[in-house]
Parts: C-alpha cells; structure tokens; sequence
C-alpha cells in the first residue's frame, strides 16, 4: 500500500502532459476540427523548452529559466499549429493529411534543430529540470488541473464556450446566428498547439534531461486516444487521461511490484491503445463527436 | 489577346492535372527545404551533391563513381513503394490507412520469428516467413476494416491505436527470440535470407534483394486488381461514393474489410522483405521505422496510381539513402525528414488550388458580363 502511495508523484508527473494535451485536443475537436498532429506539436514544444532552458540556463539565467521555456515551447507549439489552422480552416484542407504533415514535419524540424544548435542529433543536457514541492509533486499537475478547470469553465459556462460547441455541432447555425466560425476555429486549433508545446515542455523539464528523437514516444496519440475514450467532455477525459497516464506509469515502476514482475513492462504501454480500441466498440452506434468534427466549414455549401 | 487566353487555359490544365500538381508539390518542398538549409548557414548544393551520388552512384567531388548506391537507393524505395501501395489501395476505398505503420511492424515481428524458427529449406524457408509477413499484415489491416464496416470505428483512430499495439507486441514477441539482447536477436540461418547473389555482384555489394522482385510483382498485382478486376472496380466505386454503390449490389462493408485486409498485405510484405532482406539479425524494435507513416506521403504524391506510387517510392528511398551522404557534407540529414514533412503539408494545401481555380472562374465570368 505504501508503495501504492508513494507512486502518486510519478503518477501525477505522467498524467500531468497526456492531460493538458488532451484538453487541447478536445477543445480544437469540438469546434470541429480534427487534430493528429498533437504528436508533433507536442515535439516541437519539448524541443523548443530544452533548447531554450540549456541555453538560458548556461547563460546563468536560474529558476525563472524553467518557467520562460515552457512559455516559449508553448508559443512555439502555437506557431507550428498556424500551419494545421490555415490549411483546415482556410483552405478546407483534408485534416487528417495536414496533420500528418505536421507529425512527420516536427519529426525532422526538432532534430534539425538540435543539430544546428548543438552539433548533435539531441538536444544538450541541461543541469536541473523543474524541482517538486514539499509533497513530491512537479508543479506541472497544478498546470494541469488549472488548464482542466479552465477548459471546462470556459466551455461550459460562458458564451464563448457555447458558441465554440455550436461551431463543432452545426457551424452552419453558428454562422447564421452570428458567430464567427472561422475565427473560433482559429482560436481553438491555436489553442490545442499551445497546450500541447506546453506538455512538450512539461515533459522535458521533469522527465528527462535533454530532447531526443524518442522524448515523445506516442505520448501525443495517447492523448488523442484521450480524447475519444473521455467523449469529449472534461471530467471523461481527465479520467481517461488518469487511466492511460497510470498504465504509462505501470510500465515504468511495475519492477517494483512482485505480482507485476511476471508481466512485461510492455504490456502497460499497450494498455492505453487496446482500451481505447475496446471502448470504440464498445460505443458503438451512439456518436459522442461533435458532429461536424472534422469536416471543413463551407459558408453556403450544407 | 489570343496568346492570354491559352497561356491561361495552360494553367488551367496543369492546376487540375493531378500529377502535374504533384511534381509542383515535390518542387515546392525541395524549395523550401534548400532555403532552410542555406538559412542556417550550410551550403545547399552539398545537398544537392549528396542526393545526386545517391541517384547515380557519381561523386561529384573526387569524381568516382560507385554503383552500390544505386543498388542501395533501389533497395531503400522498396519498402517506401509497398507501403505507398498500402496507403493507396486503402484510399481508393475512401479509407486513411494510417495503420501501414502497424501492418508493418507486425509483417517484421513475423517474418522474424519465422526467420529464426522455421524450418531451415533452402528456397522454402523464405517463401514461408515473406508469407507469414503478408497474412499476418492483412490480419492487422483486416481487423481495422472489420471495426470500420462493422461498428463503425473510425479508421483513422483505430489504425493509430494499432500502430502503438503493434510495436509493443513486436518487442514483447522478439524479446523471446533466440539470442536476444536489448535491440537484437541472433542472426538468420542463411536459408531465411532474400539474398540475391547476382544483385550484389552488379551493384557492388548493395543490400538490394530478392525484395525488390517481390515489389515489382506487387505493382503488378496492385494495377491489376485496381483496373481489372471486379473487385477493385467495387472498391473505387465504394470510394467515389459510398451510397450509389450500396445502391448498386456492391457490398459496401465486405468492400471496405477486403481493402483494408489487401493494404495490410502490402505493408506487411514492406515489414518482411526490410526484415530479411537488409538485416542479418532479428531487430527488436525500440520505436518506429517510419516506412508506414512515409508510406502516406508517396501514396500522396504518386495519387494512389501503380506507377505515381512506384516514382514517389523512389524519390523517397533516394533521399533515405542520401541521409548518410548529407552527414558527410555537413548537412544534417533531417533536412530529408523536413522536405518529406513539407511535401505533405503542401499537398494538404492543395485544397487551396480548387479554391483559387473556383475564384478565377468566377472573376472571369465577372468580367464577362460586364464587357458584354
């Protein structure tokens, strides 16, 4: 049981990026726009971070350092997701080709990148990532529940909220009754970039140590599978986000656990896609998305 | 007046012409990728060096010439063509095979196993694990399918889910194969091996193999079902319109489950001939191998054709082989990455050329009326 307990933290230090992604995902999918590029936005937000962070850090800049990258790798995020908001909204793009794109484009701009800077295909080591609080917990969950907070409170209780929604139900009743559907579109896909390049960031200042080819690992998908299996509201995903993230964690610290010793650590790892995929299934025939995820709005064309 | 006129219905044509705009989109990524390049202070005609030793095996610089890397450039397209083709077979169903990457690795994992577990035939041996690579490919594709038509799973979810199963069943499978360490397992007996001592002697000891014949066939078998067959004219009617077909007898569901079934084998196939064909030891992967995604941008690119799929695999598997050459030049070779990356995003953009085709017919409809 005290193992059990003590396992809180790292938890918490998982779950914390997969969750502040999802939202983003979620919020940019229900003004109806499809996002698989939280992968590589999640990427270039952790490589922006630790670049930023080992640059200011060997220029002597301290703990304000840690907090000036997460803001940059979250702009940085922002920026790449204007590529995905263009061709989505303004150019009534395939959403699934351009994210896509994105995802095999982050995967080379990262490294590139490293190897501009540091001469090497990863980002330098920098010497301290984010520190705990008294409790052991990284300071990334209290980011994490402030974005769920928000997302839900902004969604739910004010107008702009609803009018987000009625753009990812029926843009065509939005824009009839007045709202901008383009532009809440734009601030949601821009919105879902700065919160994954945040996570991005989150996981590289308390993960690891540096930028790899390898920091994502998925992690962006899993967010994704978040998303569906949560249905696209803010306490199913936050659940969904716990569960996978746990199972992430399981991969990690099972050795600890003799009953779990037998089982490969891989096992863990797959937990969060075969669930994802038995829940699909499961849901099948009632249709949690908004409607018009996914399809380009077309003024005058219904 | 006249010469307006057709310069402009030039334009016209070349703007709805897919392949037209295809090379227009390779161009465009070659573009800003040499601009990157030359931003940050490296030379891009390095670049330009190193991808041209890879096309024609000439070095520029010293002014030898080496054939192997032709042979390697072959050899590199080929996996990059199957899994274009199984990206493509999907897509002329309407479906998004995101999933070659999965169909791949798990064609990998089995090809591997039976690399090192089966039965030791010379000329059989190999023939059953490239076999075990395609059915277990279409198996993975399959099930997709099968969740699609039957309970409606968008394929697009489905086949990214599978990916991340696939890759960590082929490290939890690999992992008790014979000899495994961390990253490999023990090397192949020769009999698994799709060596073709002709191919290393004409090409200067490249790994080019027997794959490369296997893709060949594969082109072959992708035209012809595409083009020929009832089979495949059901699917691309299922493609154009979902409705009218069901409307027509075809069966819409067991159309989208074959399709995808036949996108898992090509990938599959892909995983087999990398696995047996460019390594001599069982590899436990640690992430992916890219073929599947990439495979997505040369379906794009080749506009899910045979022959547009067998030329963008080629441009890819020339820049693959190009990577270690740029390193060489000081280019870093994820310049490559980027330029694939960018030729994906542009033909997302190219939704922008109907818009501005729609737009110019409209001006010119404009001026029309008012002249008259």
């Amino acid at each position: 049981m005290n193992t059990l307990f003590n396992m809180i933290p790292s938890v918490l230090m998982i779950v914390s990026p997969i969750l502040i992604t999802a939202v983003g995902g979620m919020i940019c999918e229900k003004s109806g726009v499809v996002n698989i590029a939280l992968e590589g936005l999640m990427g270039v937000g952790a490589c922006a971070a630790a670049s930023a962070h080992v640059l200011m850090e060997g220029a002597g800049l301290g703990t304000p350092s840690i907090w000036i990258s997460l803001a940059i790798g979250a702009s940085i995020g922002a920026i790449f997701s204007l590529i995905h908001a263009v061709a989505a909204i303004n150019l009534n793009a395939d959403q699934t080709i351009s994210g896509t794109g994105i995802n095999l484009l982050a995967d080379g701009a990262t490294i590139f990148v490293a190897q501009i800077l540091f001469n090497a295909d990863r980002t330098r080591e920098f010497r301290m990532g984010m520190q705990t609080d008294a409790l052991g917990i990284y300071p990334t969950a209290y980011i994490a529940l402030t974005v769920v907070l928000l997302a839900w409170f902004i969604l739910y209780k004010l107008p702009f909220g609803m009018h987000l929604r009625a753009c990812g139900e029926h843009p065509h009743a939005a824009d009839s009754v007045g709202i901008n559907v383009k532009r809440i579109r734009y601030i949601a896909v821009l919105t879902s970039g700065l919160l994954a390049g945040l996570a991005g960031g989150c996981i590289v200042l308390t993960q690891t140590i540096q930028y790899t080819s390898n920091t994502i690992n998925g992690r962006g998908f899993i967010a994704l599978a978040a998303v569906s299996f949560g249905r696209w509201r803010p306490v199913g995903v936050t659940f969904a986000a716990f569960l996978f993230g746990t199972a992430q964690a399981f991969a990690i610290i099972a050795n600890n656990f003799p009953a779990l010793r037998v089982l490969p650590s891989e096992v863990f790892n797959m937990l969060p896609y075969i669930i994802t995929l038995i829940a699909l299934v499961a849901f099948s025939g009632k249709n949690y998305a908004p409607r018009a995820n996914g399809k380009p709005y077309i003024k005058g064309a219904s | 007046m006249k010469s307006v006129e057709k310069h402009e219905s030039l334009t016209n044509r070349l703007l709805s012409s897919d392949g037209a705009v295809s090379v227009l989109v390779v161009l465009l990524g070659f573009l800003v990728g040499t601009i990157l390049v030359a931003i940050v202070g490296k030379n891009p005609l390095n670049m330009y060096k190193a991808i041209f030793q890879s096309l024609s095996g000439y070095n520029i610089d010293n002014g030898k010439m080496n054939i192997r890397y032709i042979g390697e450039t072959l050899n590199y397209a080929v996996p990059f063509i199957l899994c274009g083709l199984s990206m493509a077979f999907a897509a002329r169903a309407g479906l998004f095979n995101i999933g070659g990457e999965g169909q791949y690795i798990m064609g990998l994992t089995v090809a591997q196993v039976i690399g090192l577990l089966g039965p030791q035939v010379s000329g059989l041996h190999w023939i059953l694990a490239i076999l075990g690579a395609m059915i277990v490919g279409a198996f993975w594709g399959g099930i997709v399918g099968i969740l699609k038509a039957k309970y409606e799973v968008s394929e697009v979810v489905s086949t990214i889910m599978l990916n991340y199963v696939a890759l960590y069943l082929s490290r939890i499978i690999c992992l008790q194969l014979p000899g495994a360490t961390t990253y490999k397992t023990a090397n192949f007996p020769e009999t698994a091996l799709l060596n073709n001592s002709l191919f290393q002697k004409l090409t200067n000891n490249s790994m080019l193999n027997n794959g490369f014949f296997l893709m060949i066939i594969a082109l072959v078998v992708y035209w012809f079902i595409m083009e020929k067959t009832n089979l495949g004219f059901g699917l691309r009617a299922t493609g154009f319109n979902k409705e009218a077909a069901r409307c027509s007898g075809i069966p819409v569901v067991k159309s989208i489950a074959i399709s995808m079934a036949i996108a898992g084998t090509f990938a599959g196939l892909a995983g087999g001939i990398v696995a047996l064909g460019s390594f001599r030891y069982g590899r436990i992967l640690s992430g992916m191998d890219n073929y599947g995604f990439n495979g997505i941008a040369v379906a794009l690119v080749g506009n899910n054709t045979a022959f547009g799929t067998m030329l963008a695999g080629f441009l890819f598997g020339m820049l693959k082989n190009a990577q270690a050459l740029m390193q060489g030049k000081q280019i870093p070779k994820e310049i490559t990455f980027i330029i694939q990356g960018l030729i994906v995003v542009f033909i997302a953009l190219r939704s922008a050329i109907a818009i501005y085709l729609a737009w110019r017919n409209k001006r010119q409809l404009q001026r029309e009326v008012l002249t008259k």
